[in-house]
């Protein structure tokens, strides 16, 4: 299968590791071309005076991010993070422990922002605060592990001062794509959804097609006229949803699950070909210019179709961007100044008494509460699951009024549909919980043994509640989770089948109204009623 | 000698409030640009009161996270604190919350210390921890457990004036420069000059995690993004 081991599970819960110093030294994604720098207005290649420019990079966030000046500043090496990285865990490599990831830029920083690192560097003593050059050799190594790290903020729950890996990741990722050293699938990714919409590349007449497909699918399911409308002016709910709910296993049978509920609701909805995708890997690259270029596509479609009300399908790090960033970098949300024209285009429209943007999985719990969705739950009684809080979801966003509610609807919506729930390990779930390993713009091919070294910590909470409550279906709401568990399932000898987006389990269960679902049981509890 | 030990007290003071009040003006002045709160936040401005209190007070994460780490930083922390109150007593008169205290600095000197060996004891053992140890880490330490040693050991080996320590700061306020002398206790002039070079040294270490923590975004950002337009000065720029 490939040139490495699969880790073995640890003994259960597992001890910290012992360190294996350049475990994955030699990780390192393919380095983006070109053109896929260029589009993004980036330099094409390594630049000639590289390193100066890499520190006035570095320079400028420093006076544009306060997270990242105050976190170079604060780290006391109190070793409260080193075991909390599920990179860490995996490799057993000590530069994924998250500070001394941080330390990579860390001593960059101090060697030539800091009164201390300057001085002690002229006398060759820069070592004794851990300052160093800026040089192809840590340029090498910022590549390689600064593309070790999926941005998941795990080591930030549990910093002292909260100092958060995924800042200065992001911000090594910014530096370099502006010296012309970028990766290239997320910049190649990027290019396309600059382009053409979405990440794939996927042009308005075939996505037009494969909806037609799937509201086929439903309808011969069904028996009702169950539609996935894209561009439909004048709609009520414009639905932004990762690229891979079209065309991915199991991303469509959620998308599928969304359709089945909005067509419940009796509410009227489209999708744009213009703005197809809520995936936005500038969060990846620490791009706050790409970001907001990339969400405008959604804002411009907002404005350009007329709708009232903006909904998110599943997917974690899209949603973190939808709700933390949308509103800042495209004033899609709600409560902005009266006189911030910009950000009042939109909010003009938008019908405020609903959160803007809602999550699907918001949206969904709301009909529940109200008593609008029937579910048969015993169409998932052949199911024991779980649930993987994505790390965006859990740890930079929310759902709902109250802090957590991003852990409390999701499982409130997979309990509405399925009988049997169990969770995992609590060290593993909720704000604890693992990425899936292929977060943050890692889940490519070439990073393959990173991302199943990565997994090991999802996969043995997922062990013990397979082996010890019977759990057999894992269920996620995250387009790159799913795609990440359904390449990194078998190599723990786990069944790829037992993976499910969430709405697939809200699809399956649901009775709509007037279809051959509704009918069926209608006649069972006839007979039922008969025997009695 | 007491002149130069004020002359070096008034440079310390000088460079730890004008360097401590820089750092703090430049964390101050650095947007934050996107809302980064860990999440679950609280949703209010007093609920973040209460988380950066927790964190402050109780050092809520390191807790969530590692007991030892927690229990030898908190027992350093606390001690510290108790210590330095009870040294109120150089700078002021003594008033009934400082009488009250006094007994409790005591302890304080010995759970400070003991914190302090504690963790270095893990900067030295726990193998993860040896590995991000940089020698400033154990220069610092150094210096802290030279600072409690011989703070103790004036109070518990061999006695100093301290009345003669108070008049000496007392003047040295007043800018009475001329009625300036210090005990010439060896123990004494090593523990002032300890604590001159951490006042220095201060603004410009990773001490600075003391102001830091209070401008952490992930800690001291409320969670409202969909409920309130946030947005950085350089970032409104890029919509003209
Ligand atoms: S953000 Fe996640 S992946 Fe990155 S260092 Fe922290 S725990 Fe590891
Ligand atoms: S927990 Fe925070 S302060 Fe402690 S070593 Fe990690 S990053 Fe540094």
């Amino acid at each position: 299968m490939a040139d490495f081991q699969t880790p073995e599970f640890r003994e259960y819960p597992a001890v910290p590791n012992t360190l294996i110093p350049n475990a994955t030294a030699h990780l390192s994604p393919f380095v983006a071309k070109p053109e896929h720098q260029e589009q993004l207005g980036f330099p094409g290649e390594l630049v000639d005076n590289w390193e100066e420019k890499a520190i006035d990079k570095m320079g400028d966030l420093l006076g544009k991010y306060r997270s990242l000046r105050v976190y170079l500043d604060s780290c006391v090496k109190c070793g409260s993070c080193t075991d909390k990285c599920h990179y860490f865990q995996g490799t057993s490599d000590p530069k994924n422990m998250p500070v001394a990831r941080q330390d990579l830029m860390r001593s960059v920083y101090r060697r030539y922002f800091t009164f201390a690192g300057k001085t002690l560097s002229k006398f060759g003593l820069g070592g004794i605060v851990g300052a160093r050059e800026m040089n192809r050799e840590v340029l090498d190594e910022w590549y390689s592990y600064f593309h070790q790290c999926s941005q998941c903020r795990r080591c930030s729950v549990f910093c002292p001062y909260g100092i958060d890996t995924a800042e200065i990741s992001m911000a090594a990722r910014e530096i370099m794509d502006h010296v012309g050293l970028g990766q290239k699938y997320c910049n190649e990714i990027l290019g396309k959804l600059q382009k053409v919409g979405n990440n794939l590349g996927l042009p308005e007449p075939a996505l037009k097609a494969t909806l037609a497909e799937y509201g086929e699918e439903i309808e011969d399911d069904t028996g009702l006229p169950v539609r996935l409308p894209l561009d439909v002016k004048g709609a009520d709910i414009l639905l932004i949803t990762p690229s891979a709910d079209f065309f991915a296993e199991p991303h469509i049978d959620g998308l599928m699950g969304y359709a089945k509920v909005f067509h419940e609701a009796g509410v009227s909805w489209t999708l744009s070909s213009y703005a197809s995708e809520a995936a936005n890997f500038s969060m990846f690259i620490g791009s706050y210019s790409n970001m907001k270029i990339c969400a405008e596509r959604i804002r411009d479609a907002a404005i350009e179709l007329g709708v009232k009300r903006i909904i998110v399908g599943e997917c974690g790090h899209a949603w973190r961007v939808a709700y933390s960033f949308w509103n800042t970098v495209a004033g899609i949300g709600s409560g902005a100044d009266e006189n911030d024209v910009y950000a009042q285009k939109l909010q003009k429209q938008l019908d405020h008494s609903f959160k803007q943007p809602t999550h699907i999985c918001e949206f969904t719990y709301d009909l529940i509460q109200k008593g609008k969705l029937r579910f048969n739950k015993a169409e998932n009684d052949h199911r024991t699951v779980t649930f993987h809080d994505s790390c965006n979801v859990a740890r930079g966003s929310r759902m709902g009024d109250w802090a957590g509610g991003q852990f409390d609807i999701p499982r409130a919506v997979i309990k509405a549909c399925c009988n049997n729930y169990v969770d995992m390990d609590p060290d593993s779930i909720k704000e604890k919980t693992y990425c899936c390993g292929g977060g943050g713009g890692l889940l490519t091919d070439d990073l393959m043994e990173i991302r199943v070294k990565g997994a090991l910590p999802r996969m043995e909470a997922l062990k013990d509640v397979s082996d010890n409550k019977g759990v057999n279906t894992l269920a996620a709401i995250c387009a790159i989770c799913k795609a990440q568990f359904a390449k990194v399932l078998p190599y723990y000898n786990f069944p790829m089948s037992m993976l499910v987006s969430t709405h697939q389990l809200v699809g399956e269960a649901l009775v709509m109204t007037g279809s051959e679902q509704e009918k069926e049981l209608m006649e069972e509890e006839a007979e039922a009623s008969e025997e009695d | 000698m007491s002149v130069l030990y004020a002359l070096l007290f008034y440079v310390a003071f000088v460079l730890l409030v004008g360097g401590v009040g820089f750092k703090i003006y430049q964390y101050w002045s650095t947007p934050a640009p996107l809302k980064i709160p860990t999440t679950p936040a609280p949703t209010t401005r007093g609920g973040v009161v209460f988380r950066i209190g927790r964190e402050v007070v109780l050092f809520e994460s390191l807790f969530k996270s590692n007991k030892w780490i927690w229990l030898f930083g908190y027992m350093f922390h606390v001690g510290l604190a108790l210590v330095l109150i009870r040294h109120g007593r150089y700078f002021q008169e003594v008033g009934p919350l400082l009488k009250f205290l006094q007994p409790f600095g005591i302890y304080a000197g010995f759970a400070m210390v003991a914190g302090l060996l504690g963790l270095w004891a893990r900067r030295i053992l726990v193998e993860r921890i040896r590995y991000i140890t940089g020698p400033s880490d154990h220069l610092i330490l150094a210096l802290l457990v030279g600072i409690g040693a011989s703070g103790l050991m004036m109070k518990f080996v061999k006695h100093t004036d301290i009345v003669a320590v108070k008049v000496f700061f007392q003047n040295m306020m007043q800018f009475n420069l001329g009625a300036l002398s210090l005990p010439g206790d060896p123990v004494l002039m090593l523990h002032l000059f300890l604590v001159a070079v951490l006042m220095i040294i201060f603004p410009l270490s990773k001490l600075l995690h003391a102001p830091g923590i209070f401008f952490s975004p992930t800690r001291n950002q409320v969670d409202n993004p969909r409920e309130k337009r946030h947005i950085a000065p350089w970032a409104a720029e890029m919509e003209k």
